[in-house]
């Protein structure tokens, strides 16, 4: 428990914000029972000792935001390419299952990555380790796709294990 | 607005028929690997023109800002969940199919 405070603020903020937005209604009864949960949320929270880095929402930044650029991009592309697939007669896929080497550093990334292998449709991230993901694609094209790095390099990295 | 009316319909309607090629592929396909890849159209695509159309048809309103997390949800949790089948069915010994000719 390194940032409590920080922490539990910005949670507590975050907390406030979704109650707004899924109640609507702003009498002072509402708010007073908002105010009391997010409360209770907070101390519950803060008692589990569940307020960590990993959980702390608010890690948004531009290098995460132009990879999700990029990740839409790439998922639109590789929806078409499926598509396409489906309806091509006859034999249109080769499954590939391969080992895809990585080296990035914390666990987070390595999830970010693995995440958005699996959401791009054509590849899916099968097993998980420190040093390699297995793979299994629909396609030689999507193999030769990400064995090219080009996803990884976006990955954003400056994530610090606490 | 009826130009708004129309993209939205147009977005609804094109998640519906990514919908369905996404249902076909899972019969087409021949394993349980390459089925996941179509579920993968449903789970991106479709979701997201679908909320997109809705949003539009409800315009600014507390139904939108549900469906955005609804979008922040799906995300999320569905590479998560393919993930933990393809995983499973891994560790459980399932061979998947591949192609072997290498050109």
């Amino acid at each position: 428990m390194n940032y409590p405070v920080k922490h539990s603020f910005s949670l507590g903020v975050i907390l406030l914000a979704l109650w707004l937005g899924m109640s609507g209604k702003f009498t002072v009864f509402m708010l007073c029972l908002g105010l009391a949960s997010i409360l209770a949320v907070l101390y519950i929270a803060h008692r589990m000792d569940v307020i960590d880095r990993e959980k702390f929402p608010a890690h948004v930044n531009v290098p995460l935001l132009r990879f999700w650029l990029y990740l839409s991009r790439e998922v639109v592309i590789a929806n078409i390419d499926v598509v396409r697939r489906i309806f091509t007669p006859g034999k249109s896929i080769s499954p590939q299952m391969f080992e895809l080497p990585q080296t990035l550093k914390t666990d987070l990334s390595c999830v970010i990555y693995a995440n958005a292998i699996t959401l791009t449709p054509g590849t899916v991230s099968v097993n998980l380790n420190k040093e390699s993901i297995t793979v299994h694609s629909l396609s030689k094209e999507a193999m030769k796709d990400l064995c090219s790095g080009r996803m990884a390099s976006l990955v954003p990295e400056d994530y610090k294990d606490e | 607005m009826i130009l708004v009316e129309i993209i939205s319909w147009i977005f609804i309607i094109a998640g519906a028929l990514l919908g369905v090629a996404g249902g076909i592929g899972i019969h087409r396909f021949p394993d349980f690997y390459s089925r996941l890849h179509a579920v993968g159209i449903t789970d991106t695509l479709c979701a997201s023109l679908f909320l997109i159309g809705l949003v539009m048809q409800t315009g600014m309103s507390i139904a939108s800002i549900k469906l955005c997390l609804i979008f922040i949800l799906m995300f999320f949790s569905s590479p998560t969940s393919s993930h933990a089948l393809a995983d499973a069915a891994f560790l459980g010994g399932l061979k998947p199919q591949l192609d072997k000719d290498d050109d």
